[in-house]
């Protein structure tokens, strides 16, 4: 108990004292992470109503390889991607390994299954006969889908929630192509880590609290946001 | 003749190895409504779909004003017709919102957008709903709603398929009326799509009647009750008794008979020594006291017994066996059936006319 209270003290007194290193490893996180989630719904969105609205050839394995996707291992993901791009991989001339990019591109590969995955199923709750309906009353296909995904918004928002979630939560892969190189690729998930191996266990929690709070932060904003919709 | 405004030629929609939707022809004339009739699954919302582009066929072609439709480039056509479904489907926002929703994917500047509505608000009797929640609406406000929504548009044509079965009966009969008058006083060109043959029957110019994917007969609403052109069109017409006969004479037109070693006289086209059904329905019989001379110029006279008296709102259904096991049905006033003290094994006089029946071709349908 008394590790996790002088943890707990530790984390508000990094706080509020404005620890610069802990800061920019918050306001880093979130760069990559806020990044890495606009990328898999700007990438999975338009996927997931592909899927969802289409029905192309091949869509049960296509389905079945996204929902697989949602249980990707980071570490699997950091393992495919330290090969790519290793300096004697296929892109290792890019130069990518261990720089905030290949981070994003990790992090964006763990939450795109996600964004797809729950734009499907948001997409497949509706009535397939609304579509008929808006097309019935002169909708172009844009129209049709903007409207579709206007109705949908809730559980969309969620699918933004979970893309986020797996993100910022993720450590295996930002370890494994990011390095944990300090001021460059730590973030707080793997400097919790570090922490925690250094035996400097408070500021390990410290730094995972804050990354709790954050998460929730984020989180809530958006819940508040979705709640809200659902009342008026 | 007129041209029709759309047309519908050698449509084919499969279905597993069969098919969903065969119909190598259908019309629709300018300013007609023609209401689709058939049962559950008989392919009618699957036409109504195709006629409205919202389905392509495997084969076949739609043509709009004798022009055929890019089922792949369908914008345009889609841009003169409006389509109620049997859901209202309102999206979230006031009802307002909702009317005026065609008119902002079709492009309508605001002001317009907002007369229009208030227009077909008015006209729909939800004015005083507008600025209410879409989602708060009881089914009849909201079938309005979208009624509302499909008439602001002032379509070329509008497609409805069952757009009001969800609905209680009283909300349904007062929509029903009012769906007629807009379409008698507006000219707009209908298709309308229903299981319901009364309903059917009170909207229609015309009618086809769907079955097993395939239109079986498209006439005006008298042809397809008194001149139905298999024994299946006639059951679903609302024929209750068909006695199976054979033509002994034919005479422009009017058939003698024979069923159940009595002579009977109908109406249909058929040669001496076919085999018909003679299709009767319940409200052309007339029952009578058994030793009644009844003043009618009804020439069929049927002795029978009753078998089955059923009371069914305002009606009373009687099931009657004549001679050699022919089985009538009846549908009488309960007063009718009060004076003849009708109950099982009472003899009475069965009379209609052969202007009333029909003799339908004893023809194997289709399954």
């Amino acid at each position: 108990m008394d590790v996790l209270w002088r943890g707990f003290v530790e984390a508000l007194r990094l706080l509020f004292e404005g620890d610069p290193e802990v800061w920019a490893i918050v306001a880093r996180s979130l760069r990559i992470s806020g990044l890495a989630t606009l990328l898999s719904v700007l990438l999975g969105l338009p996927l997931g109503t592909w899927l969802a609205l289409r029905h192309p050839r091949g869509r049960r394995v296509w389905l079945s390889a996204v929902y697989t996707g949602m249980a990707l291992p980071p570490v699997v993901v950091g393992l495919f991607l330290a090969l790519l791009f290793w300096r004697s991989g296929p892109l290792g001339f890019l130069g990518w390994m261990y720089t905030p990019r290949i981070m994003v591109l990790a992090q964006t590969l763990l939450a795109l299954p996600m964004v797809v995955g729950l734009t499907v199923s948001a997409l497949q709750s509706q009535d397939p006969r609304l579509q008929w309906q808006l097309l019935g009353l002169g909708a172009s296909h844009w129209q049709m889908v903007l409207l579709l995904w206007r109705e949908a918004r809730l559980l969309l928002l969620a699918a933004v929630m979970a893309g986020f979630g797996s993100a910022i939560s993720e450590v295996g892969a930002s370890l494994m192509v990011g390095g944990n190189l300090r001021d460059h690729t730590r973030v707080l998930t793997t400097a919790v880590v570090l922490e925690t191996r250094r035996g400097h266990f408070a500021q390990a929690i410290a730094l995972g609290l804050i990354l709790l709070g954050l998460a929730f932060l984020v989180n809530a904003t958006l819940t508040f946001v979705q709640q809200q919709d659902v009342e008026s | 003749m007129t041209e029709p405004l759309l047309e519908a030629r050698d449509l084919w929609v499969p279905r597993r190895k069969h098919w969903a939707l065969d119909v190598p022809q259908l019309a629709v004339f300018p300013g007609e409504t023609l209401t689709v009739i058939g049962p559950n699954g008989a392919g009618k919302s699957t036409l109504l779909a195709v006629l409205a582009a919202l389905l392509p066929p495997k084969r076949g072609q739609v043509r709009f004003r004798g022009k055929p439709v890019d089922f792949r480039r369908s914008l345009s056509y889609r841009r003169h017709i409006a389509v109620v479904l049997q859901q209202p489907y309102l999206l979230r926002g006031t009802v307002a919102d909702n009317v005026a929703l065609g008119l902002r994917l079709h492009g309508f500047p605001p002001k317009e957008r907002e007369a229009r509505a208030r227009r077909w608000m008015a006209r729909l009797g939800i004015l005083d709903l507008a600025r209410q929640s879409a989602r708060q609406l009881s089914g009849g406000q909201a079938q309005r709603v979208a009624l509302a929504r499909a008439l602001a548009l002032e379509p070329q044509i509008l497609f409805l398929d069952e757009p009001f079965q969800a609905l209680d009966a009283p909300t349904r009969t007062r929509l029903l009326d009012e769906l007629h008058s807009l379409l008698r006083e507006t000219g707009i060109t209908a298709v309308y799509v229903t299981h319901d043959l009364n309903e059917g029957l009170a909207l229609a110019h015309r009618v086809a009647v769907m079955m097993n994917g395939r239109i079986q007969q498209v006439g005006t609403p008298d042809q397809i009750l008194t001149m139905p052109v298999n024994p299946a069109v006639a059951r679903l017409a609302g024929v209750e008794t068909l006695l199976p006969a054979r033509v002994l004479e034919a005479e422009n037109g009017l058939l003698y008979l024979e069923s159940h070693g009595l002579r009977l006289m109908a109406l249909g086209r058929a040669r001496p020594g076919a085999r018909v059904l003679v299709a009767l329905r319940p409200e052309i019989l007339a029952l009578w006291p058994p030793q009644a001379q009844p003043r009618s110029s009804a020439r069929n006279r049927i002795p029978a017994r009753v078998v089955e008296v059923w009371p069914q709102g305002a009606l009373v259904k009687v099931v009657l066996q004549g001679p050699q096991g022919m089985r009538l049905v009846a549908r009488v006033t309960r007063i009718a059936a009060e004076d003849l003290s009708l109950e099982p094994g009472r003899e009475v006089l069965v009379t209609f006319k052969a202007s009333a029946a029909w003799a339908v071709p004893d023809a194997p349908e289709e399954s």
